[in-house]
């Protein structure tokens, strides 16, 4: 991977406590599975950047090999891959999402 | 691009023999698929690492031949 790619993606997640790598944007979502994070995240009330992937080709295949992980979304959380939309999703039925945020001391709706 | 059930089930299995795996095709256009993987391979794994077994099963094919798998993984 490029080197500025890797760059571009350590700023995010360091620099944005919340982190989803996205297909579209939180407004505009233009796949399925980010407008489902997205809107988890929403409810939450947890604020967080949306990056869209789809604006820069190097990124969105930059970030599945950042990650090891082949699909996109991804939600990074204090610069720690937490999953994709699976995963997300199922932490947040069984309310492990909300211990997570919790144990990571970010601001959310209880 | 497509890929076929069989073909996906077949994969899983290969890299992990004793999983009993349930997958539907969500659509019907042979892209769009959920799974649910219950295997004892699992057990003392973070899902992450549940979920990128089952991926590496896939051989690269998971976001290139085939767009879309929800994965439900257990052990």
């Amino acid at each position: 991977m490029d080197q500025q790619v890797k760059d571009l993606i350590n700023n995010e997640i360091t620099n944005n406590e919340v982190c989803l790598f996205m297909k579209g944007t939180p407004d505009a979502p233009q796949c399925g599975f980010s407008m489902a994070i997205s809107n988890m995240l929403k409810i939450l009330e947890v604020s967080y950047k949306g990056i869209n992937v789809l604006e820069n080709q190097s990124l969105r295949e930059g970030i599945k090999e950042f990650s090891d992980w082949p699909t996109i979304p991804q939600l990074y959380i204090k610069n720690e891959f937490v999953g994709g939309c699976d995963i997300i999703k199922e932490m947040y039925e069984n309310g492990e999402l909300k211990k997570f945020l919790t144990d990571k001391q970010i601001k959310f709706k209880k | 691009m497509a890929m076929d059930l069989k073909e996906i089930e077949t994969l899983i299995k290969g890299a992990l023999p004793d999983a009993k795996i349930e997958i539907q095709d969500l659509a019907g256009d042979g892209n769009h698929y959920s799974a649910t993987i219950t295997s004892s391979e699992f057990s003392g794994k973070s899902k992450i690492e549940q979920h990128k077994m089952v991926y590496n099963s896939l051989k690269g094919k998971m976001g290139n031949e085939l767009h879309a798998l929800a994965i439900k993984t257990k052990e």
